[in-house]
C-alpha cells in the first residue's frame, strides 16, 4: 500500500498520539449500560450460537449416526451448560430487542424507565430460561 | 452556484447512499425471530432428544418446517447485519475490515444455507 506523507514528514499510516474521549474504564457501570454491553455480547454469542442449532440439523440430514454423536455431545455436562448459556444468551437478546422496539417509538427515554426496562429485560431472561429449562427437567424427569 | 440538485433531497439516501436500509432491515428480521424463535424454542422443548426418526417425522409437517426455513433466512439477515456493526466499531484496518466484512457476509449465508438444506433434506425425506 502506499504511504502518503504528512506536513510534518510523519508516516500517515502511523498512528498519531491525540486525546482520547472518556470511554468504558472512566464511568460507574449502571444497569443501563450493564444490559447495554450484554446486549451485544449476547448477540455475538448466538451468531456463533446458531452453529449449535446447524450441527444438530445438519447432522440429522447427514444421517442417524451423525445424529446421535452431536446429541452425544449436547448431553454431556458441558454440552448441556452451553445449550442451557444459549437459551440465556436467546431470551437476554429477545427481550433487549423489545427495549430497543421501545425506544424506536420515541418512549422509554426517562433514566427511571430505562433503568427499569433494563432490570426486566435481565431477570425475565433470566426467568424465562429457568422456566423453559425448568419445564425440560419436569417432563424429562431430570436433565 | 451550487452543483447540488434537489434530488438528494428527494432520495434521503444521504452520504452513505444507503439511508435507513441497514437499521429497517435489522428490524424487520427482529420483528420475525421474535415470533420464529418462540417456535424454534418450543419445538426444541418438544423434540432436544429425539430420535432421528422422531425427528425425521416432525419435520415432515410443512407447519414445521416452512417456520424453521423462515427463521433460518431471517436470523441469517440479521446476523449478517448485527455483526456488520460490530466489526465497522472494532476493527479499524482498512484490509482486515474488508477481509472481516466479506468472512462474515459468507459466514452468515453458510449458516442459513446449511440450515435450509438440512430442513429440506429430512422434511422431504430424500
Amino acid at each position: 500500500m502506499a504511504e502518503a506523507k504528512s506536513a510534518s514528514g510523519a508516516l500517515a499510516s502511523q498512528p498519531v498520539e491525540r486525546p482520547l474521549s472518556p470511554h468504558l474504564q472512566v464511568y460507574r457501570m449502571t444497569i443501563s449500560m450493564f444490559m447495554s454491553i450484554m446486549h451485544r455480547m449476547t448477540g455475538a454469542a448466538l451468531y456463533f450460537g446458531t452453529l449449535l442449532l446447524a450441527a444438530w440439523l445438519v447432522s440429522a440430514a447427514i444421517g442417524p449416526e451423525a445424529f446421535d454423536t452431536v446429541n452425544g455431545l449436547f448431553n454431556t455436562v458441558l454440552g448441556k451448560l452451553v445449550l442451557i448459556g444459549y437459551t440465556w444468551a436467546l431470551f437476554n437478546h429477545a427481550l433487549g430487542g423489545i427495549r430497543h422496539f421501545i425506544w424506536d417509538s420515541i418512549h422509554g427515554y426517562d433514566l427511571k424507565t430505562v433503568d427499569r426496562m433494563s432490570w426486566m429485560t435481565l431477570l425475565g431472561s433470566l426467568a424465562l430460561t429457568g422456566a423453559v429449562w425448568g419445564y425440560v427437567v419436569a417432563s424429562r424427569g431430570g436433565l | 452556484m451550487t452543483l447540488r440538485t434537489p434530488m438528494k433531497n428527494v432520495r434521503h439516501l444521504g452520504s452513505a447512499k444507503e439511508g435507513t436500509d441497514h437499521f429497517w432491515k435489522s428490524r424487520v428480521t427482529a420483528v420475525a425471530n421474535l415470533v420464529l424463535t418462540g417456535f424454534l424454542v418450543a419445538f426444541l422443548v418438544e423434540h432436544a432428544g429425539s430420535d432421528h426418526a422422531a425427528l425425521k417425522t416432525a419435520l415432515g409437517s410443512p407447519v414445521v418446517a416452512v417456520p424453521l426455513i423462515l427463521l433460518a433466512l431471517s436470523a441469517a439477515i440479521h446476523m449478517k447485519l448485527g455483526m456488520q456493526v460490530i466489526i465497522e466499531d472494532y476493527v479499524h484496518g482498512e484490509g482486515t475490515r474488508i477481509a472481516t466484512l466479506l468472512l462474515n457476509t459468507f459466514f452468515a449465508t453458510s449458516v442459513g444455507a446449511a440450515l435450509v438444506f438440512a430442513v429440506l433434506k429430512l422434511s422431504l425425506g430424500v
